[in-house]
């Protein structure tokens, strides 16, 4: 930053103690500086916490916890994999709903739309995305899961029964219909974030395409689209941080069944899910800490998606994507 | 001639396509606060602002205490969240060096995109476990950290747009820099920290996942910070998964009192906002 060119007089000098805190500079950088740390050390810290209180867990499973399919807190015997699987599950099918309408809706925003309309059409989307999640479960439960029950998964299984993605009964709560919620609390990010990216592009793209006798959709989608990919992309990986560490509508709407089940029509769990219904009833360390274990996994998993879309994001927002 | 047919016809329903797409995304904001209203606006009454909750099947509770609770989870993490955001945030864009800041812009993304369940796991090791207890403070401990990333990034964020000349000019009278950046650099950007800051508010207003084991919940009037505390989003959910119509009903008017409340601190922040950028330019 230019400060640096403006801060004020040269260190190098010895000085006492009273020069040091001459004028109050030295303290506020100081105080700022702790209250920066602070921020930097309670990360820190969170991560070991989560390591040392996931200690047994770890010391009796080891790399089995991830794999193994049992979870059976009498026999104090967890392993993570029901879980990881519909956590995993549930985000990638909310992605194949959320992507295309969001993308779609950020071309519409961001092509098409005069910029009065489409500014007001995102400040709408980005307060969907401040919608308590308490409160997309309340519908879920109350609205989505008898809609899903009596019309939905009736009809899949009519029409698409012979898959076994769609087989066995209709019970309202599980895979799909989580996904379904979750792919209405992603898209205002996808929608937001890929509408900055492709308002990035330069319109000189968009010219040279219509110039070359392009219809509008040609020069959007194979030539405005492609620039702004990165940006796309990473919003994805944002909305699927997003999805995989969502706790509260999944849990009301996931229907809460420990075992691994092709039919996206069936109950499952997710990660999240596990955590929020059973801690406070857990009972026994290994118990506990195979709770917290998969709080870790779930920090793991979120850590690495939320690092890759913002490298993503940055590289088209800020410096322009590399032409293809 | 055919080809140029289909060409345009692609280009049409594509486009339209990308409309309906548009539709169909706003109007879930509609729809929601639609189904909220419907079904939450007759439970709305006197008794429902006054009222310590009943036990099921009796009419005329309220949920006096949950809102009286979230106001003290909300006002803890308010008290640690922004002077932290705040003061951080004065450092990353002030003081700060290079790779000292950018680490610490790291760790704040980091923390930003930490599941808000696994932020209730921490402050539910850091302060239930170490107490014994569930308590207020391990509640407003867990909402703090959600809300000092926010309050961080868009402090230095609005910070760093303050014209340097500002800054130039007010050392060049001679005033110290902590008196430049308290009389001079704040105030210029302080619409757009007071924009972040009540934007963290909004967020955290709604969590319920970071206080499900740390301030748990409460059917009468918690007397200290010690005590679990009952709060709005805990109560939505307890009361949608239980099993009577009657705490359903509640469960929507508290729902429809949250989205509205979050929805106004949202649409108050872009005000604030909007306010400052004109202010600045006239």
């Amino acid at each position: 930053m230019a400060t640096v060119a403006v801060t004020a007089p040269p260190q190098s000098q010895p000085r006492k103690l009273v020069n040091f805190f001459r004028d109050g500079d030295q303290i506020a950088h100081l105080v700022t500086f702790l209250f920066a740390a602070s921020v930097f050390l309670v990360t820190v810290f969170l991560v070991y916490e989560l390591w040392i209180h996931s200690g047994p867990s770890r010391a009796k499973f080891g790399f089995h916890f991830l794999t193994s399919k049992t979870w059976d807190p009498v026999a104090d015997e967890f392993g993570a994999l029901p879980f990881i699987y519909g956590t995993v599950v549930t985000s990638f099918i909310a992605l194949i709903i959320s992507v295309p309408l969001g993308v779609g809706a950020a071309i519409f925003l961001s092509e098409l739309a005069p910029p009065r309309l489409s500014n007001s059409c995102t400040f709408l989307v980005e307060l969907l995305a401040a919608v308590p999640s308490v409160i997309f479960g309340l519908l879920a439960i109350f609205t989505l899961v008898p809609i899903m029950r009596q019309y939905v998964e009736p009809f899949l299984k009519h029409t698409l029964g012979f898959l076994p993605q769609f087989e066995g009964p209709a019970y309202g709560v599980g895979y799909l219909t989580a996904s379904m919620i979750l792919s209405v609390m992603t898209f205002p990010f996808i929608i937001s974030i890929s509408r900055e990216a492709l308002l990035a592009v330069p319109r000189e793209q968009r010219e040279a395409a219509l110039a070359l006798g392009a219809t509008q959709w040609e020069s959007t989608w194979q030539v405005v689209v492609p620039y702004a990919r990165l940006g796309i992309i990473g919003s994805i990986f944002l909305a699927l941080a997003r999805a995989l560490g969502e706790t509260m509508a999944v849990t009301m709407v996931i229907g809460n069944d420990t075992g691994i089940h092709t039919s996206l029509l069936s109950p499952g769990y997710t990660i999240a899910a596990m955590i929020a219904n059973n801690f406070t009833e857990a009972t026994g360390d290994v118990f506990l800490s195979a709770l917290v274990e998969l709080g870790l996994v779930l920090f793991a998993l979120t850590m690495v998606l939320n690092a890759a879309a913002q490298l993503l994001i940055i590289a088209t927002t800020g410096k322009g994507s590399k032409q293809p | 001639m055919d080809r140029i047919a289909r060409r345009n016809i692609v280009n049409y329903v594509m486009l339209a396509a990308t409309g309906i797409c548009t539709v169909i995304t706003v109007s879930v904001l509609f729809l929601i606060l639609g189904y909220l209203v419907v079904n939450g606006w007759r439970s709305l009454d006197w008794n429902f602002f006054t009222k310590l909750p009943l036990s099921a099947g009796e009419a005329g509770g309220g949920v006096v205490n949950a809102l009286v609770g979230s106001g003290v989870l909300i006002l803890i993490a308010a008290l640690i969240g922004i002077p932290v955001g705040f003061l951080g945030g004065i450092y990353l864009a002030e003081f700060g060096g290079k790779t000292v800041p950018m680490m610490i812009r790291y760790t704040a993304d980091l923390l930003n995109g930490v599941p808000s369940i696994v932020i209730g796991i921490f402050a539910w090791t850091v302060i239930v476990v170490r107490m014994h207890h569930f308590s207020a403070w391990a509640g407003g401990f867990a909402l703090s950290l959600m809300m000092i990333p926010i309050g961080l990034r868009a402090t230095e964020q609005f910070l760093r747009g303050v014209p340097n000349s500002l800054r130039e000019g007010s050392l060049a009278l001679g005033a110290s820099k902590t008196r430049t950046i308290i009389s001079v650099i704040v105030p210029a950007a302080k619409q757009g920290i007071l924009t972040g800051m009540i934007l963290g508010v909004a967020r955290i207003a709604g969590e319920t996942a970071p206080l499900l084991f740390t301030s748990l919940n409460n059917q009468f009037w918690a007397t200290s910070l010690n005590q679990p505390t009952a709060s709005l989003p805990v109560l939505i959910y307890n009361y949608a998964i239980s099993a009577y119509d009657d705490l359903h009903r509640e469960a929507w008017a508290a729902g429809l009192v949250l989205l509205i409340l979050v929805l106004i601190a949202n649409i108050a922040s872009r005000w604030v906002l909007s306010r400052g950028a004109s202010t600045q330019r006239g």
